[in-house]
């Protein structure tokens, strides 16, 4: 079985990140790594090769060329190979543009199996699955907390805002996992030094047959028109436990009459 | 312009928050049409007239049962093709989340999501949304028609304005690869005991507590305080806590006086599940964790510890 994940690299989370206010575009410049839901799918897919026996991961990507520094880690736990797709043209591609330049490096690959992670961290985007299925024209199903592939079959478990659903369907499908479907694997020693040897193709948007107008902002429908400053809860503390966080936190409470 | 909603159901009702959607987009653009897609659905197109539809449209076939979405992805995007609709409006669900998406594919349309208003800015539909946490504000727009958006649950309250829509029957003709996902079957737990949507006091336990085990520590310091006990989506996938206890995007949405998180990171799935709460505590080992962005107290500490000594100090004032 052949199974593709789609992996993003993303700016570190945490109060360093920002949109570049000139280009309007998230700031890509400072520290960076893979976008913590998409190694779900990674140890999913190395799960479903495992118990297969055998089988390939592919890792595709689409972003600058150094994303290839993040997208090592997944290739350390295990996934056999990478696929990135860089091209300043393709630079502030939105979901429209997204999905057209990724569906064209998938099906290149035809994989049996697409995986995704729940959502990206720097747009907080949860919809590429559905768009990248529509163009491959393959099922989809997403928010997965149980999966079994069996015999060209899928069978997921959902969450839903009523509860859990089971669904069923066929390969080759587009999948979107849960975090909570499993634990990602900490790369080995071993397989941090086997990386770097791994195959890693950098490849243009005209390597995967895409017309340079149907990537980057030209291939775009949506804009992002102005920022502005949030209207905030104001007076956010953070403390480091010393020993007295249990005091701090009852005095909080005293002080605001909720003990 | 003119603009489609999509109303998802569940049993015999319209979803609050697709009519809220509804309510909004009417007032924006008073050629608004909903959709409505499903199996013995016809009687919910009244309710939707009643929000100021005026047209609505049904897709009404068993093929459309399960709440699946590529069968909705094929019939809105030929019903927006045929009847040229400048803007689409979703609420945002699990569901309609990945019809959105599909949607977005079909008729290459840009989609906005996250969003918590819209307005009409010189006529132009602009829409407003949060990013990065929360920690900025954007307003975005769409280039080309037709524009699809998907708006935050809860950002728009559902106002009858009790008008009759005309009713339209459209197609359920499916592509073949929109029916390979079959329903097996669903387990829609019915609610019991106190809901965590009255409770005054919630101590919110996430995946940073280790174990279901470490629960015990959650309910130990709720029961201190005179609160309940709620969970997130992580350790209710893993079967640690009920699923009635979730709060967030696909649970419940709560606005008590006190939210305390012990080892909850904050994901944006359950941010909107808890951000309305009046004061927000939070403890996660992690300095990292995006709840802190949104805490009015955040502790950066081992829960293990610091929950049971706070446990023990509430227990002794009340005590004394």
């Amino acid at each position: 079985m052949k199974i593709a994940v789609c992996v993003k690299e993303v700016p570190d989370p945490g109060p360093n990140r920002r949109i570049d206010p000139g280009t309007l575009r998230m700031d890509r410049s400072g520290d960076r790594s893979l976008n913590a839901y998409d190694l779900n799918a990674v140890e999913e897919a190395l799960r479903l090769k495992e118990a297969a026996g055998d089988g390939e991961v592919v890792l595709v990507s689409l972003g600058a060329s150094k994303a290839l520094d993040s997208i090592r880690k997944a290739l350390a736990m295990g996934a056999d190979r990478a696929v990135l797709v860089s091209d300043e043209a393709a630079a502030g591609s939105d979901l429209v543009a997204t999905s057209y330049v990724l569906a064209a490096a998938l099906a290149a690959e035809a994989p049996d199996l697409v995986l995704f992670g729940q959502q990206a961290s720097d747009a907080d985007g949860a919809v590429l699955w559905a768009a990248v299925a529509d163009r491959l024209k393959m099922p989809v199903v997403s928010q997965i907390s149980e999966l079994e592939v069996a015999d060209g079959t899928v069978t997921a478990k959902r969450q839903t805002e009523f509860g859990y659903d089971r669904i069923r369907t066929t390969l080759p499908a587009v999948l979107a996992v849960a975090d909570s479907l499993n634990e990602p694997r900490y790369p080995s020693l071993k397989g941090i030094m086997g990386a770097k040897k791994k195959p890693q193709d950098v490849k243009s948007l005209a390597d995967v047959g895409v017309e340079a107008g149907r990537a980057g902002e030209a291939g775009s429908r949506t804009t992002v028109i102005s920022l502005s400053p949030p209207e905030g809860r104001g007076g956010t503390v953070k403390i480091e436990d010393d020993g007295t966080a249990a005091q701090k936190i009852f005095d909080f409470l005293l002080e605001r009459k909720l003990v | 312009m003119s603009t489609l909603v999509f109303l998802e159901h569940h049993g015999s009702s319209i979803q609050k928050g697709a009519l809220g959607v509804l309510t909004k987009a009417v007032s924006l653009d008073p050629d608004t049409s909903a959709v409505i897609i499903g199996s013995g659905v016809g009687g919910l197109a009244e309710q939707a007239g009643r929000y100021g539809a005026k047209t609505v449209y049904v897709a009404d076939s068993e093929s459309l049962e399960a709440p699946l979405p590529q069968p909705r992805v094929d019939v809105i995007s030929r019903l927006v093709k045929d009847k040229g609709f400048g803007t689409v409006l979703f609420a945002a669900s699990v569901l309609a989340t990945d019809v959105a998406g599909g949607v977005s594919a079909r008729l290459d349309a840009g989609l906005n999501w996250d969003l918590n208003d819209l307005a009409s800015e010189n006529g132009t539909l602009v829409g407003k949304r949060s990013a990065l946490g929360d920690t900025i504000r954007a307003d975005v727009g769409w280039t080309s028609e037709p524009r699809l958006g998907l708006v935050r649950a809860g950002s728009f309250d559902a106002v009858e304005s009790g008008g009759s829509a005309s009713v339209e029957q459209v197609s359920a003709d499916l592509e073949d690869f929109s029916a390979r996902a079959v329903m097996v079957d669903q387990a829609h737990e019915e609610q019991s005991g106190p809901s965590i949507e009255d409770a005054e006091i919630l101590v919110t336990g996430g995946r940073g507590l280790g174990t279901p085990e470490a629960f015990s520590l959650m309910e130990d310091l709720a029961a201190a305080l005179g609160g309940a006990v709620a969970s997130t989506r992580a350790v209710v996938d893993s079967g640690w806590y009920p699923y009635a206890t979730q709060v967030g995007q696909t649970g419940k949405v709560v606005s008590p006086k006190l939210y305390i998180g012990a080892g909850v990171s904050g994901a944006i799935q359950h941010k909107v599940g808890m951000q309305t709460s009046q004061v927000i505590v939070s403890i996660n080992k992690d300095p990292n964790a995006p709840i802190f962005d949104f805490s009015d107290l955040g502790v950066v500490g081992d829960l293990q510890t610091i929950v049971p000594a706070l446990t023990a100090l509430v227990k002794e004032r009340k005590a004394s």
